[in-house]
């Protein structure tokens, strides 16, 4: 038994409600404890000279560079900006990348007609995309939009059609002995038995959209998280360009949560984890 | 007769050989009012495309399927099959898998159809566990829930394939009791397939002997067991005997096609 296994069930036998607070966290306070040593080696490494902060910045200045940003008010701006082009980006991704995904799997000849388009620029990078975007939507909020939309609705669609696509032969058997009409097949069969990758699709996409929104604003922007990490890297503001990747970093981090909160609840509604 | 089959004939497009393969040849079986019938034959001989014709689900190439002097020619509400794998929605409740059939008739009001549900939950002995899901149950349970599902629209013939394959030895002859009680207590008409030879002598009246690949209905064995079938039941003399003559039938068939060589006793 490797020593790791052994922790593991050490952890399992000494459960229990009079574990220590350090026991019952142990994870998450050993990661906030490397994070802890990194921010002051980090810190020290520019106090004490060895890098120039010019370019590594410091964990009290982005701090300090954070607070004087919220103290002037441009980052709610920002913020605002970034966020409703996400909102809407993201938003419209879904609206039309589930239904798609859905007919895709469901009509063959649907399929046929849409796929080479749908492979297409699956495979493209989104990104080489952006001349062309600009080209038709200008540098304004439509750009933004398209780009996270271009970017998020295939990892949508192409999820949600596996999904519909894989159903278990045997639930089409009980459906039909039961006498299920296609529509029903549809609702009761192939609709549920595809959430789980819907909700996959749905988390892969969101990484895609943070993407698209950085690089949409740092093609053309009058402002954004995105813009403002790119007139702050012109100008060497390390400083803010990192608290740019962190607010970046940390939106990233809370969303994909809480749609892997919501998966894991429809976890069970996988076809595998029967018997 | 509940259930008459005469001149069933079924042949399957084989895509390796690249050509029709006949699997069923010719079969005749009639099904009694009330009686169970018991299905055994070498693997792959054809039983469970049988249970599909008669279900519906499977077109016949020739000859009749009739339940109650009625052709079957789709799925209907007057069968219900339990599948060889448990096939419950990992997405349903136990009560919701229950009332599945039901929910797609849209006949009943939905409060008619949760309180049977309800009954049928207690019926199989799962009471209690009515909000589970079937990931959350073990695979006695889940062929119970299997069971209660198909019982539900209230079938006159109950079509069971295999229903207890995978289940262990001792769950398996615990469900054997338990899937007597329910059918006596539900009244109903049953044909089920099996490869074990002591539940078909077990549960049934009569067993069905299938010929090897294309199937013929070989023979059919009566169940004179005397007296109410318990578990000690299948210790008596009679009931090895009935156990010996099913398996030198198919043993039969099997050296027939080659299948085995070597002479197993029951
Ligand atoms: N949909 C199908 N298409 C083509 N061939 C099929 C199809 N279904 C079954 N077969 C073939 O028909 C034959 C009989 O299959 P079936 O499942 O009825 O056998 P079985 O008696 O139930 O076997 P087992 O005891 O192993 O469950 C097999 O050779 C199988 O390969
Ligand atoms: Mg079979």
């Amino acid at each position: 038994m490797t020593s790791v296994t052994n922790d593991l069930v050490v952890a399992d036998v000494q459960g229990g409600p009079s574990r220590s607070l350090w026991a019952r966290h142990e994870n998450m306070l050993l990661g906030l404890l490397a994070v802890a040593a990194f921010m002051l080696f980090w810190e020290f490494s520019v106090v004490f000279g060895w890098v120039n902060p010019l370019f590594t910045s410091s964990p009290t200045r982005i701090v300090a560079a954070g607070a004087a940003m919220v103290r002037d008010g441009s980052i709610w701006n920002d913020l605002a900006v970034s966020g409703l082009e996400f909102a809407l980006g993201y938003g419209l991704a879904v609206i039309v990348g589930v239904p798609l995904g859905i007919l895709m799997g469901w009509y063959r000849r649907f399929n046929a007609l849409l796929e080479p388009f749908v492979n297409a620029l699956y495979a493209t990078p989104r990104i080489a995309l952006m001349p062309l975007i600009i080209i038709w939507f200008g540098v304004d909020l439509s750009s933004k939009i398209a780009i996270i939309f271009l970017s998020t609705v295939f990892p949508i669609l192409v999820n949600t059609m596996t999904g519909v696509r894989t159903i278990d032969r045997d639930f089409i058997k009980v459906a039909r002995s039961f006498g299920a009409s296609d529509g029903q097949l549809f609702t009761t069969v192939a609709l549920p038995s595809s959430v789980p990758n819907l909700l996959t699709g749905l988390r892969l996409g969101l990484g895609h959209a943070l993407i698209g929104i950085v690089v949409g604003e740092m093609y053309g922007a009058s402002a954004g998280i995105g813009y403002m990490m790119q007139t702050a890297g012109a100008t060497f503001q390390t400083d803010r360009v990192m608290v740019g990747i962190l607010i970046i970093a940390a939106a990233g981090m809370a969303l994909t949560q809480v749609l892997r909160i919501i998966e894991n609840r429809f976890e069970g509604w996988r076809v595998d984890h029967r018997g | 007769m509940k259930l008459c089959a005469r001149g069933v004939r079924i042949d399957f497009w084989n895509e390796r050989i690249k050509r029709n393969l006949r699997v069923l040849d010719c079969i005749d079986l009639d099904v009694r009012e009330g009686e169970l019938l018991a299905i055994v034959g070498p693997s792959g001989c054809g039983k469970s495309t049988f249970l599909g014709a008669v279900d519906g689900l499977v077109k016949t190439g020739a000859g009749d399927i009739r339940v109650d002097g009625v052709s079957v020619d789709k799925p209907g509400a007057d069968r219900a099959m339990v599948f060889q794998q448990d096939s419950l929605f990992p997405w349903r409740t136990v009560m919701r898998n229950i009332s599945y059939g039901l929910e797609l008739q849209g006949r009943m009001a939905r409060a008619e159809i949760r309180d049977r549900a309800a009954s049928l939950v207690e019926l199989v002995g799962l009471k209690g566990f009515g909000e589970h899901y079937p990931h959350e149950l073990s695979g006695g349970m889940r062929q119970r829930v299997n069971i209660a599902r198909a019982l539900a629209t209230d079938p006159k013939l109950l079509l069971l394939d295999e229903p207890f394959a995978a289940l262990d030895a001792q769950t398996r002859e615990f469900m054997q009791v338990e899937l007597m009680k329910i059918l006596a207590r539900a009244k109903k008409t049953a044909l089920f397939i099996t490869h074990q030879i002591d539940e078909a002598v077990f549960l049934a009246d009569r067993v069905a002997v299938f010929s090897a690949r294309p199937a013929r209905i070989k023979a059919i064995v009566d169940v004179d067991l005397p007296g109410q079938r318990t578990l000690e039941s299948k210790l008596q003399p009679r009931f090895r005997d009935l156990q010996e003559r099913i398996w030198r039938l198919i043993e039969e068939e099997a050296e027939r096609t080659g299948l085995m060589t070597s002479t197993v006793g029951a």
